[in-house]
């Protein structure tokens, strides 16, 4: 378990290194100067002279790049041009927004999707079933974003239940606020999770200790909710690390649609003012997150089942 | 080829069999037949405007009414249709045949450029895809060339893996060693005796790749960082929408239902594709 858990880490960090400096040298050689695009058309030379400097764009790009990991290891990931605070500061302002959201959608939605999963494989090829399956499938296909608007005209503007904008105050007015959001976003997660759970489950239904606990006469209930639900859900846990990468995607237009503060609005706010510091701090930390999040539930799932140990 | 012929009707007849398969079929098909057509369908221009007629609601005149600028919604769904075929099409076959030949490189090539290859993929993987577009097109500039990279970049590893997987099965198999001891060339071991046995797998995950795509270039479009305005793409229908909600619904419902439709559509008709070429395939994903 000790070196699975060491070589998982190991290739998450060199992952991140990978992509990160990758990016680093994407911005560098993407056509066009950033500080004229930063400062506009008519920014004066010595105002472009400093801001080149300030940047660091003037020395070689080896030590560019040695200077942007010194400070990204010390927390730094540069500085907003426009406000002078630090980008860490601004992105981990808004991280929580987001980091809610998330967490609201698969709470809902993972819970839901097993419910859902275990009744049907419990009730293979019923009618239940077929039915189960058929919403699930076009749960799944629905895009995120276009639920979010959908959800928004008919239960925000037209009924009025909920909030359109804003991520509320206080614990009451945040989780009224996340309603719309989080169902927009979890609804395909949803359809995915129930898929899962009733293949896993019809899998487990299907083993020799399941034919045992038959045997002995426990009721079906106990078996399925005790013995082979606790089995099938193993799988859920790999796929909600993996699903974070899709999660902060669909956040992203979930922020847009309500209006939320987030990771996603300020990516696209700082897009609209060309504030590429914070684009790729943002991005950076994102992309973070969601490497983290995979090794995680590599290792929870390594650790529940010795078996995917040894599988890459 | 008579052979592979029979196949072919087998896996449409397959589908056909399935109501879910026969209504993904209906859907992709009127999509397909309506980018095709679109100019004749439409009853308008999609980008002419009629200031008088703004803001419409549905009439015979205009069946889904029209937006801020009086431009027919229902004429800009039809040809929104062919931005997102354009853009779903090659994003998604570039992606699989890039994915394919780098898949069986990884998995037929030493060992060193296999492992090289698995870092690439993993690391293309690990952006989270709508920040990495935002991070592309924010580099760049949105345009719909921009788009089909961005989603070419992101799904490559998928094809990939799957190719370098099948090709690592299928490596140390009877047919395989017999063409080696008879002298066969990389290239006819490859392209000859493996690809038949991978390309179908392939094919499934491409059309289940489809919604996938539709749904993230109006996904982009509807954040302004996809296609430019006045293309009528359904994402800038949902971008004008999203403005005007409050003074109509039918830019929301004109735009966003065709985009169900489509990942509908497409959905149906990938899994019931899938289930028919390989049934195996079902659990895996």
């Amino acid at each position: 378990m000790l070196s699975f858990t060491i070589q998982r880490i190991g290739l998450a960090v060199l992952i991140l290194f990978v992509a990160v400096t990758a990016m680093f040298l994407m911005i560098r050689a993407v056509p066009g100067d950033p500080v004229q695009i930063m400062l506009g058309p008519r920014a004066t030379p010595e105002l472009q002279a400093l801001l080149t400097a300030e940047l660091g764009l003037d020395q070689p790009i080896w030590k560019q790049l040695a200077i942007f990991y010194g400070n990204l290891l010390q927390g730094d990931l540069g500085i907003d041009v426009f406000s002078g605070r630090a980008v860490t500061d601004i992105v981990f302002q808004q991280l929580p927004h987001t980091l809610w959201l998330i967490l609201a959608s698969i709470v809902w939605s993972a819970g839901l999707g097993i419910v859902i999963g275990a009744y049907a494989a419990a009730h293979p090829n019923t009618i239940i079933d077929r039915i189960a399956a058929a919403i699930s499938v076009s749960f799944v296909a629905v895009p995120a974003f276009v639920l979010a608007l959908l959800s928004l005209l008919i239960f925000a503007v037209h009924l009025q239940w909920f909030p359109a904008i804003g991520a509320g105050d206080g614990f009451w007015g945040a989780l009224d606020h996340l309603v719309l959001p989080a169902f927009a976003i979890g609804l395909s997660w949803v359809g995915y999770i129930a898929r899962l759970v009733r293949a896993s489950m019809l899998e487990v239904m299907g083993e020799h200790h399941i034919r045992t606990a038959r045997a002995f006469g426990l009721s079906e209930r106990r078996i399925v909710m005790v013995y082979a639900l606790r089995l099938a859900i193993l799988p859920v846990v790999t796929v909600i690390g993996v699903g974070m990468g899709f999660l902060l995607s669909a956040a992203v237009f979930a922020e847009i649609v309500f209006a939320r503060p987030g990771l996603g609005k300020l990516v696209i706010d700082s897009i609209t003012t060309r504030n590429y510091p914070v684009v790729m701090g943002a991005v950076l930390v994102s992309t973070g997150l969601f490497a983290a999040s995979t090794a995680i539930a590599d290792l929870l799932n390594a650790w529940l089942d010795p078996r995917a140990r040894s599988a890459r | 080829m008579t052979n592979s012929r029979s196949e072919l009707t087998q896996i449409v007849v397959g589908i056909v069999r399935d109501p879910l398969g026969l209504v993904g079929l209906l859907i992709v098909g009127s999509i397909v037949f309506c980018a095709i057509f679109a100019a004749w369908i439409a009853p308008y221009d999609p980008v002419a405007m009629n200031i008088q007629a703004r803001l419409e609601g549905p009439s015979l005149a205009h069946p889904l009414g029209t937006d801020q600028l009086g431009r027919d919604t229902f004429s800009r769904v039809i040809m929104g249709s062919q931005v997102a075929l354009k853009v779903a099409l090659p994003a998604v076959f570039g992606a699989m045949f890039i994915g394919l030949a780098l898949g069986m490189i990884a998995g037929y090539g030493p060992k060193w450029l296999d492992n090289l290859l698995m870092l690439l993929f993993d690391t293309l993987r690990s952006f989270p895809t709508v920040m990495f577009a935002l991070a592309v097109v924010a580099l760049v500039g949105p345009s719909l060339q921009t788009v089909v990279l961005v989603v070419m970049a992101t799904s490559i590893p998928t094809y990939a893996r799957v190719a370098r997987t099948q090709t690592l099965s299928l490596r140390n198999s009877e047919f395989i060693l017999a063409e080696r001891a008879m002298g066969a060339s990389v290239f006819r071991i490859l392209g000859v005796h493996m690809l038949p046995n991978i390309i179908g797998v392939l094919a499934v995950l491409a059309a289940m790749d489809i919604p996938t795509v539709i749904a993230l270039e109006a996904g982009l479009s509807f954040l302004g960082l996809g296609v430019k305005p006045p293309t009528p793409s359904w994402g800038a229908l949902l971008k004008d929408g999203y403005a005007l909600i409050r003074q109509t619904p039918w830019l929301v419902v004109g735009g966003g239902l065709p985009v169900i439709l489509a990942t509908l559509g497409f959905t149906f008709f990938g899994e019931t594709m899938r289930d028919v070429v390989d049934p195996k395939l079902r659990k895996q994903r």
